[in-house]
């Protein structure tokens, strides 16, 4: 059965030959050539910026390139729409869930299909072929169900449902673990055997070394639009992955250094809030964070991270507790009374929360400081004192611009991320928030912002690092506690906490008694 | 037993008129709701509906055949949405700016040509009432229901079939998706621009009906600004029915009723002054919008262009 399945499929192989695409300013694929067979799991690992996403869109249809083909069991074929690339057994699950929140899950997945009911839909019929998928490739899913009522998890399989009910041979995984929690990667890598088993090959595009060891038989390393080699899973390793990848050494370890631990510089007591919705999003959190210490706070997106950031900054209010900030009361004061009291922050959203895109670097750099000397002279701004500030920032924080003038927004996410270290740091915070600094930073851009969040750590300050990324944690922090549903479920130290224990925490089960 | 002989009558009156003058109302915003449900914001209705009414009014002055009139509504209709489609889908412009702009664009439009071809006050043969067979003798309910022209019941049965084609059909299906989260449905090969297109031209063609309704079914005559503000109400009933046929049902009724009952009001020379009877529905619809604000949920990208690139 399987065997006939697997030779059935329309897809035996699929190559992209010497594809190139150059938008205006960047060649994001250079002559670049992939192949994947029936059955394989070819991992596409590159940085951002790598050109990876602009070959897979490719693929699918939704770019034409400059130059080059691509082949089907040796056929040329055109691929000029996303329903070419369907027609073909092309299917895409986006980075971003491209599903319709109001919509059900059956309305999802047949949206766009003929119906057998002509005009009308035949949901009915739908749900049961729904069903069947679901339990062929162990996706659990309820066909009826609104899709914004469903877990992260379960919307990618209703994501992968989608492509597989358009009887997709080959899928494209896009970051397909960026918004998993450990477990549920756990559990989206027996679909994938099974989907391989079945004759299916797939694409599993990540920057993620450890998954590329654990899920791909291929990989094929990207960088600056270009193919640095494609080599056998089996026959590499992360370290060499990483290399290739980065185009230099990493440091496989930080240097923490001894660091005795000082006063408290954040004191989090009962804090409760409710997010946009006026749901309870935080629920009685307490915490406290040392000067010299990092403490991070790890948690799966959306469980209360951004409300906890934003009461702390002053940009939400509590609906009880308290927030001390160096001895400071600055419970739902103002933001500036709270960057007065000593809080530096490196806001999640770092373009429209952290920075005003519009604005230039100089501009951007006086933000917090536009009033007082010696930025401000009088009611003056002082222009000389301006450009010396931002240049000397610029400079010692290695931002790369044309210029001064240069408007924030259209700086790369690295460098933007640079800025507001620089602006942050250099004003000697006591307490430094961190929310989620690395979010969709390259490798390079990465490992700066650990050095200078360890840095500030060396020099005493207090960090509260917020990160979906269980490896940032475990890198720089002291301690880690895990948020879950608005609650802080434990604090553990560094060495008392393991991967699968963390894991488990942030999905909301605590150590059973056994 | 007079006085209440009269009150009977008078609630009748205001009822009857109340269904017929609902038919403006659902026309144009049972097809609004087609247009924001797909994700555009057409702030034009008051002016397409000012060229439909004119338009159907004029071809039937020159004619003496109101289905021609009514012909020409839905071309003018289609054109003015064409137009909309245009500059709010595929030039991307500011929504509620076009919107504005296609309002004045109608306004002045149908005050100038009526000027030019008409000039003067004069009535057409518009449509008459059909009464519905056995329906129409049933006490009370026979005269408020089954007692008017075809365009009342057409607006009525436009309902179900809205309903109908917005939940049951593949195409429906198609719109909604597009309306909330149009990045989704252009990765499963739907064309956002072909959808939205289709659905300003309709909701477009419906306000066009809707005018010609004023002017064939109703007033038999043509002035300036005959609509008086009913296309941004019809505007509002989308919202006050929450993009759904039902919703705008009720809210067109409410608010027909409401216009029928100042018409009586003037009519029976009550001791209120008239201003503030017409000003009644207008009032009401501040009001109705401030009560159901906050609590309402919207089609995610209406008013947002879609462009794949961005």
């Amino acid at each position: 059965m399987d065997q006939r399945e697997f030779a059935n499929r329309r897809i035996q192989h699929m190559e992209m030959c010497d594809i190139t695409k150059q938008f205006p300013g960047v060649l994001a694929n250079n002559q670049v050539c992939i192949d994947v067979r029936a059955g394989e799991v070819l991992a596409l690992l590159g940085e951002n910026g790598a050109g990876k996403s602009t070959l897979m869109k490719i693929l699918y249809g939704l770019y034409r390139p400059d130059a080059g083909e691509i082949r089907i069991n040796d056929q040329t074929v055109p691929l000029h729409s996303p329903n070419d690339a369907i027609a073909q057994g092309i299917g895409m699950v986006h980075q971003h869930f491209m599903l319709v929140p109001t919509l059900t899950v059956v309305e999802n997945i047949v949206l766009g299909l003929p119906s057998s009911k002509g005009i009308f839909l035949d949901l009915d019929v739908a749900a049961k072929r729904i069903t069947e998928l679901s339990q062929k490739y162990g996706l659990q899913v309820d066909p009826w169900a609104y899709v914004w009522q469903l877990s992260v998890g379960e919307q990618q399989r209703v994501e992968i449902l989608k492509v597989l009910y358009r009887g997709a041979d080959l899928l494209i995984l896009d970051e397909p673990t960026a918004v998993l929690t450990p477990q549920e990667v756990d559990e989206l890598i027996p679909t994938l055997e099974e989907m391989t088993r079945m004759g299916h090959s797939i694409i599993f595009i990540t920057h993620k070394l450890r998954e590329v060891m654990a899920i791909s038989n291929k990989v094929t390393v990207l960088r600056n639009g270009q193919v640095i080699d494609t080599l056998a899973t089996a026959d590499t390793n992360q370290e060499a992955l990483a290399r290739m990848m980065v185009g230099r050494e990493l440091l496989k370890e930080y240097d923490k250094a001894q660091v005795t631990l000082g006063e408290t510089v954040l004191e989090v007591k009962s804090l409760c809030a409710k997010d946009d919705k006026g749901l309870p999003a935080l629920k009685k959190v307490t915490f406290e964070v040392r000067a010299g210490e990092i403490l991070g706070v790890a948690g799966v997106s959306g469980n209360g991270q951004r409300e906890l950031a934003d009461v702390i900054a002053g940009l939400q209010q509590a609906t009880s507790g308290q927030v001390i900030i160096a001895g400071k009361d600055v419970t739902n004061k103002l933001p500036a009374y709270v960057i007065d009291a000593g809080m530096g922050y490196i806001p999640e959203d770092r373009l429209h929360t952290g920075t005003i895109p519009s604005f230039s670097i100089s501009e951007n750099v006086i933000l917090k400081d536009n009033a007082r000397p010696p930025i401000a002279r009088g009611p003056f701004l002082d222009f000389e004192e301006i450009a010396r500030y931002s240049k000397r920032l610029v400079q010692e924080f290695a931002v790369k611009t044309p210029t001064l003038e240069t408007q924030v927004g259209n700086l790369s996410g690295g460098n933007i991320q640079k800025l507001i270290l620089a602006r942050e740091i250099s004003r000697e915070p006591a307490f430094l928030l961190a929310a989620q600094p690395t979010r969709g930073l390259d490798v390079g851009a990465m490992e700066y912002v650990h050095q200078r969040l360890l840095e500030q750590r060396a020099a005493g300050k207090g960090i509260l690092l917020v990160s979906e990324e269980l490896d940032e944690i475990f890198k720089l922090a002291d301690r880690i506690a895990v948020i879950y549903e608005g609650q802080i479920m434990d604090i553990l130290s560094i060495d008392q906490a393991d991967r699968e224990h963390l894991g488990l925490l942030m999905a909301g089960v605590t150590q059973a008694a056994d | 037993m007079i006085d209440q002989l009269l009150q009977t009558h008078i609630i009748i009156g205001v009822l009857a008129t109340g269904v017929r003058l609902s038919t403006p109302f659902l026309l144009a915003a049972l097809g609004e709701m087609f247009t924001q449900r797909s994700g555009v914001f057409n702030l034009g209705v008051e002016g397409i509906m000012l060229m439909g009414a004119f338009s159907g009014f004029w071809v039937t002055l020159v004619t003496g055949t109101p289905m021609l009139g009514i012909l020409a509504a839905i071309i003018v209709g289609a054109l003015m949405g064409l137009l909309m489609a245009f500059v709010s889908v595929t030039m991307q412009a500011k929504q509620g700016i076009s919107g504005i702009g296609l309002y004045m664009l109608g306004w002045g439009l149908a005050g100038f040509l009526f000027r030019i071809t008409v000039g003067y006050v004069t009535s057409v043969e518009g449509f008459r009432p059909i009464a519905i067979p056995i329906l129409s003798d049933i006490p009370i309910l026979g005269t408020v229901l089954f007692n008017h022209n075809w365009m009342v019941y057409f607006s009525l049965l436009l309902v179900p079939i809205s309903w109908v084609v917005l939940f049951k059909t593949t195409w429906g299906l198609k719109v909604r998706a597009v309306g909330v989260t149009p990045e989704a449905a252009d990765t499963l090969g739907v064309s956002v621009r072909g959808i939205r297109y289709a659905c300003v031209v309709i909701g477009s063609i419906m306000a066009g009906l809707a005018g010609a309704f004023l002017t064939l079914g109703h007033t038999n005559m043509y002035g300036d600004n005959l609509t008086a503000g009913r296309g941004f109400i019809a505007v509002a009933l989308v919202y006050f029915g929450r993009w759904n046929p039902w919703g705008i049902l009720a809210g067109s009724l409410f608010f027909s009723i409401v216009d029928a009952l100042q018409l009586w009001v003037q009519v029976l020379g009550l001791d209120i002054p008239y201003e503030f009877a017409v000003m009644a529905p207008y009032v009401l619809t501040v009001v109705a919008l401030a009560a159901v604000s906050g609590r309402i949920w919207e089609p995610a990208a209406l008013g947002k262009p879609f462009d794949r690139e961005a």
